[in-house]
């Protein structure tokens, strides 16, 4: 397991053994268990899993923004650490200025359905202004107006003046997307946290949404934790990847390394599963059988065992693999421990 | 947006004329005619008509013309404001359902106002603080509110407020004011008598809206796009309020269709039971004595009401939904 490699680009976020519970009636259901993530300025990391593997609680989490009944039962999550300015976001309430301060003020957040996630009551300016003036209070209406203009320009939508004043329902998915980039980017963050963002959107309107992403992300050298299910995502636009696999990181490398190397069979498996960048993005996964177990039921051991083609009989199923450690690179599985 | 209006007028038109072809069909439903009847209810108080008079307001009715040319006749005295002469009041429709009205006005507007005063915020608190114990209080007094038959409500308030506050009980006035011309002390007498008869109208409805705006707000709170507010970093209550709370509001403007007819007619039970000069017992009076042109009249009063209300109601989705506003579905 060699440790991280020394960056250059300062650390802007890291997530240390992060949990998130729900408590329902019927039982607690662990829906992220000990997450250990870093984002660095002007880089990508991919994060990737098959549908309900707990991608964006951990994105929700970090905002503090998981409804009820789930709660971050345990886990740091730094702001600026090893800084002077270090801040433990889950230390703070949901409600309290200093996060909502943070929240679309450092960290922005792209969501992943353009025709649910703006609200078809008020025009698109009104959504982004007020997005703007919840981190500029002094800004006055007419110059929080003007900043809103310029961002849709930035993010590419044809006729900002006069796209400012329509409402979402108007638009097209892509440009709706356009617009939660446009809204995610109104408080200057140097953080973004897209979670699916291309998800819902047709195969052309995907590859240009994540262009502008790519060059957003570089021009402002944002960290962006960016969150798909799909491979082909994570080869045109990760720098780093963790896997994830039943609210658990299973496996965590360079993207290069990753793809000529995965060492995880989960991981192995997602490769598979996408032949090449432009195949439609699957929930399953077609090369390996059957589907995520609902977290309540996690099997004993590797959690994976049930699914893997190359489970060793009598370890897999009664031993848990060693964790990735925090902050470094490496794979939770019992193969990858025996070749390093 | 101007097609969608223009649709909308023309249903409400078609809706007009068959409420007055229906309450037409209704003032006609008894055996006998107007004059019939008339004469009767004039023999049992003692007067009699000669066959000559009965001929000649019968030609003045045009009870002895065709259907159809009755119907032409009655619906233009109708829209001139003249609705026929109530047997049991001797006295034009018009002026026994005047008065009436806007006392019916007056108790269903505060009833009204106090019901969204109170189920609204407790609405929004149950949804936003759900499986709190405000929330479980709320659905039990919620639940005890719909189960308690309004006027048993009203016969245990009456008694309540008549023995421990020693509140007025019974009608809008007191027997000196009942019937005073209208002075200062009238109106003062009035504003005393509101609240009992207002409470009463306006618990029944606040179980049921309260219950309505959780469900609302519920299905709301789960949307994106209050993920998406959040993410901003604006306060919760704001959000809240901007967002959940006024789409969770649209359904109610939906409402206000029936709620016209609502405001005039009262519920006749309750009303009854108080003893209250409205609307809603006078038509029930009607029915029962066979009054038919006050009794169409007032059927006829509801079901243009209705139909104004529909439009209003069409009105207010429009200016508060732009999708509407600005594709005209609907
Ligand atoms: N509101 C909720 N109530 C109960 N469990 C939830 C809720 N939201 C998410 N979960 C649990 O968290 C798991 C991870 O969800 P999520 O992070 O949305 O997955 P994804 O990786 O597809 O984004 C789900 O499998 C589910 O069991
Ligand atoms: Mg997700």
């Amino acid at each position: 397991m060699a440790e991280q490699p020394a960056q250059s680009a300062p650390c802007l976020l890291s997530v240390r053994d992060l949990v998130v519970d729900f408590r329902l009636d019927q039982g607690t259901i662990r829906a992220v268990e000990n997450i250990s993530l870093d984002l660095f300025a002007g880089r990508v990391l991919g994060v990737v899993g098959e549908s309900g593997c707990g991608k964006s609680i951990t994105a929700r989490a970090i905002l503090g923004i998981i409804d009820r009944p789930g709660r971050i039962v345990s886990g740091r999550v730094l702001l600026d650490p090893g800084t002077t300015r270090q801040l433990d976001l889950a230390t703070l309430s949901n409600d309290s200025r200093e996060l909502r301060s943070v929240r679309g003020g450092r960290i922005g957040l792209i969501f992943q359905e353009p025709m649910t996630a703006l609200s078809n009551h008020y025009t698109v300016g009104n959504q982004i202004m007020e997005a703007v003036r919840a981190h500029k209070p002094k800004m006055t209406k007419p110059e929080a107006r003007a900043k809103a203009v310029t961002l849709l320009g930035e993010v590419g939508i044809p006729n900002p003046d006069g796209r400012i004043d329509a409402y979402p329902f108007q638009l097209s998915g892509g440009l709706r997307q356009r617009v939660g980039i446009a809204m995610a980017l109104a408080g200057d963050p140097d953080i973004l946290i897209a979670d699916e963002p291309t998800t819902a959107l047709d195969v052309t309107t995907q590859a240009q949404i994540l262009l502008l992403l790519r060059h957003l992300q570089r021009d402002k050298k944002i960290a962006l934790m960016l969150i798909t299910h799909d491979m082909g995502v994570i080869a045109q636009m990760a720098d780093e990847v963790a896997v994830m696999y039943l609210g658990r990181v299973v496996e965590k490398a360079p993207v290069e390394h990753l793809f000529a190397a995965p060492r995880h069979p989960y991981t192995r498996a997602l490769l598979r599963s996408v032949p090449n960048i432009h195949a439609k993005p699957r929930e399953r996964l077609a090369s390996i059988g059957g589907a995520v177990p609902h977290p309540a039921r996690r099997p004993s051991g590797c959690s994976f065992h049930p699914r893997c083609p190359e489970v060793i009989a009598g370890r897999c199923a009664e031993t848990e693999p060693a964790p990735v450690p925090a902050g470094a690179d490496g794979a939770a599985c019992f193969h990858a421990e025996l070749t390093p | 947006m101007l097609n969608f209006l223009a649709r909308r007028l023309l249903i409400a038109a078609m809706t007009c004329v068959m409420i007055s072809i229906l309450t037409f069909v209704i003032i006609r439903l008894p055996p006998g005619d107007f004059v019939d009847a008339y004469i009767a209810n004039l023999a049992a108080s003692g007067s009699t008509v000669t066959a000559e008079q009965a001929t000649a307001l019968r030609r003045e009715y045009g009870l002895d013309r065709s259907v159809f040319v009755q119907y032409g006749l009655w619906i233009s005295r109708v829209v001139r404001g003249d609705f026929g002469i109530s047997m049991m009041w001797r006295r034009p429709v018009t002026e026994v359902i005047g008065d009436r009205l806007w006392l019916t006005m007056v108790v269903s507007f505060s009833a009204l106002f106090l019901t969204w005063m109170i189920a609204l915020p407790i609405g929004i608190y149950s949804a936003v603080r759900q499986y709190s114990i405000g929330d479980y209080a709320a659905t039990l007094l919620g639940f005890i509110g719909l189960a308690i038959p309004n006027f048993l409500l009203a016969l245990i308030l009456m008694y309540a407020g008549f023995r421990y506050f020693g509140l007025a009980i019974g009608g809008l006035f007191s027997a000196e004011y009942a019937e005073a011309p209208w002075s200062w002390a009238r109106a003062w007498d009035l504003a005393k008598h509101v609240p009992l008869p207002a409470c009463v109208l306006a618990l029944a409805g606040t179980a049921q809206l309260i219950r309505i705006m959780r469900a609302n707000l519920l299905d709301e709170l789960r949307k994106p796009y209050v993920v998406t507010a959040r993410a901003k970093g604006i306060s919760e209550r704001r959000l809240l309020l901007k967002y959940p709370v006024r789409a969770a509001l649209n359904p109610f403007a939906s409402a206000v269709a029936y709620l016209f007819p609502y405001l005039v007619s009262g519920s006749i039970v309750v009303s009854l039971v108080l003893g209250l000069p409205t609307v809603g017992p006078l038509l029930l009076q009607a029915l029962v004595a066979q009054d038919m042109y006050l009794a169409g009249s007032i059927v006829l009063l509801l079901g243009l009401l209705t139909v104004i209300g529909t439009l209003v109601s069409d009105l207010l989705l429009m200016w508060i939904e732009p999708r509407i506003r600005l594709e005209g579905r609907g």
